[in-house]
């Protein structure tokens, strides 16, 4: 029988010919990402209790993107431990303040296809848009990846999300997802891996398919990944070709979602869960006080070329502010070289550092009680941006753009 | 590894923003423990107990893969968490930090209050109060051994310790647990 492309992946790095669903094997691991929240501030301490050492630097990346720039001393002291960390290790592979985890790995081109990756945060499930089988863990899981460049793994069963059609204007790949998020629900995936397919993925640009396996997490999938093309192996400079792994014509999967592209209209998240899915026009008119254009998910170059298409000769609503937080530093330089951060700004947009910030309740546009706010983030859970009493709606870039023009929730066909 | 204690329920979805809110990441993990579950009961850390068993609905611990949502619970003093199922971060979490987790598809009979024994070994709940049992299902041996070793940490340390003696480690243990193929626990569910 054919394997899916997670089984061919956790075969290779469990010396096996074939894996099944629900076997339990220990796995080589090609790649580990850790940043400064959940690294070295926990792993140091622990690594000196064991006596050990990291089986091997080269395969590690350390990314400080939740603690920085430092908002108080507390962080300063983080940032540090983590710096000092990656230089007495000998970890080469150190970025702080470059940009976020999840990215950043990616613009380097460390991430491959066919790797097995792992990395101590949930959106670690990104690594799969590169054709990677990528798994979120935790620190102390990952304490173990350090000691011993092993992890147990159970074959987890693979849905397949195929997307027929193109995106037609107004659409995003947020939309795709928040359309999958609301047929299945946010456990819907709970232990499978996703795998993406069709002519509405691959014509995607490659920074709008980060946003699908991005967010395979918040469908409870323990990995998504999107076999790559050619749009893949250019980006990375032609390689990656030999070690990529695609599925067999008979591979067996558990479910089989058909979607449409072409059908698809722009969508939100109600407040309260990313799988409370609605239409943008069924939450026409609802009021916000902040749009946020975040994080990993949602702070990509195209992301911001499509705000600047919406802000282009228009101001924010009075009374709303639009924080803008790009997702890497190279992504604020490319906005920077076009006209597009120009356009944001002259909107009256606020910039702020790259990193997690206000998508994980950290930095700069926490949200106080009663404040609505509409995100390009990934999580909207009661408390995720800052007070409990807080609501977010999640949506593309594009709508979060369009509904800080208005000053309420609106489809940004609209605006186009 | 039987626990006996009181049950705290919760509803669907619990996310680990709820369990250890964001704001409290860049304390230490003693420090977060203090505000277990503060964004979904302000006063949990003020009415929960050593040994308490804390019941939740489905999808226990979706979100982030912060292990703070495990630790703090487990240093608020909660013995093991039942639920339907879980978020699989968060059940990994759980295990590697000694916390038992129980997937109980019937855990929403229980009651705030109840008297709960809970056999993790036989993946038994048992409601001493409303007086039913409920089946859990059963951890493999090598993740039981990690639970009952109190986490990866310690785990490690006996690892390590083996593999350093000068007698070489003992048969079997050279590479850690068994995988589960060995000991035939392919149907078992562990994310």
């Amino acid at each position: 029988m054919g394997l899916t492309v997670s089984e061919k992946i956790i075969a290779r790095a469990s010396g096996r010919a074939s894996v099944v669903p629900g076997e339990i094997v220990w796995c080589a691991v090609d790649l580990a990402m850790v940043h400064d929240s959940s690294g070295p501030r926990r792993l140091g301490p622990l690594l000196e209790r064991l006596g050990a050492e990291i089986w091997d630097p080269s395969k590690v990346i350390i990314v400080t993107d939740h603690f920085t720039p430092a908002n108080d001393q507390t962080e300063v002291e983080i940032a540090r431990v983590t710096r000092d960390f990656a230089r007495d290790r000998g970890i080469l592979r150190y970025h702080e303040a470059e940009g976020i985890c999840h990215i950043v790995p990616l613009e380097r081109g460390y991430v491959r296809p066919g790797m097995l990756f792992v990395g101590a945060d949930s959106h670690s499930t990104t690594a799969g848009v590169m054709g990677a089988f990528a798994v979120p863990i935790g620190v102390t899981e990952m304490l173990g990846v350090f000691v011993t460049g092993e992890i147990w793994l159970k074959v987890p069963e693979t849905t397949r999300i195929e997307w027929s059609g193109r995106l037609r204007d107004g659409c995003m790949a947020k939309d795709m997802v928040l359309k999958v998020l609301g047929a299945i629900g946010d456990d819907g995936a709970t232990y499978q891996a996703l795998e993406y397919g069709g002519e509405g993925v691959y014509a995607l640009p490659f920074d709008e398919r980060i946003v699908l396996t991005n967010m395979a997490i918040e469908h409870g999938a323990k990995a998504g990944i999107i076999p790559p093309d050619e749009v893949t192996f250019d980006l990375l400079g032609g390689a990656g070709r030999d070690a990529a792994v695609y599925p067999d014509a008979d591979a067996r999967y558990l479910r089989l979602i058909r979607e449409r592209a072409d059908l698809l209209v722009p969508l939100i998240a109600w407040p309260g869960a990313p799988d409370n899915v609605a239409p943008a026009s069924a939450a026409k008119g609802e009021r916000i006080d902040q749009g946020y254009i975040g994080a990993c998910t949602g702070a990509k170059y195209t992301d911001l070329e499509a705000v600047a298409r919406v802000l282009r000769g228009r101001t924010l609503a009075s009374g709303v502010r639009l924080l803008v937080a790009p997702a890497s530093k190279d992504v604020m330089r490319r906005a920077a070289e076009s006209d597009v951060l120009s356009t944001i700004l002259a909107a009256g947009a606020t910039l702020l550092p790259t990193g997690c910030g206000a998508c994980a309740g950290l930095g700069h546009g926490v949200l106080g009680p009663g404040e609505r706010c509409i995100s390009s983030t990934n999580r909207n859970y009661p408390g995720r941006m800052g007070h409990l009493e807080a609501q977010v709606f999640l949506a593309s870039p594009i709508t979060v753009a369009a509904s800080a023009v208005t000053g309420v929730v609106t489809d940004p066909r609209e605006l186009l | 590894m039987s626990l006996r204690g009181r049950a705290l329920v919760f509803g669907d979805d619990v996310s680990t923003d709820q369990i250890s809110p964001g704001k409290y990441l860049k304390l230490t993990e003693a420090e977060a423990g203090l505000h277990a579950m503060e964004g979904i009961d302000p006063t949990f850390s003020s009415r929960v107990r050593q040994g308490d068993l804390l019941v939740g609905g489905r999808n226990f611990g979706t979100g982030s893969s912060r292990e703070y949502a495990a630790s703090s619970l487990r240093i608020a003093g909660i013995a093991a968490v039942i639920a339907p199922f879980f978020a699989r971060i968060f059940f990994r979490n759980a295990i590697n930090q000694g916390l038992a987790v129980l997937e109980c598809p019937e855990a929403g009979r229980i009651r705030e209050g109840d008297e709960l024994d809970v056999d993790v070994v036989a993946g038994e709940v048992r409601d001493l109060t409303q007086g039913f049992t409920l089946a859990a299902t059963r951890l493999p041996p090598h993740i039981l051994a990690l639970v009952e070793a109190g986490g990866i940490v310690p785990w490690l340390e006996r690892r390590l310790a083996a593999e350093r003696a000068p007698q070489g480690p003992p048969a079997g243990e050279a590479r850690g647990p068994a995988s589960g193929e060995q000991q035939g626990l392919a149907a078992e569910r562990v994310p």
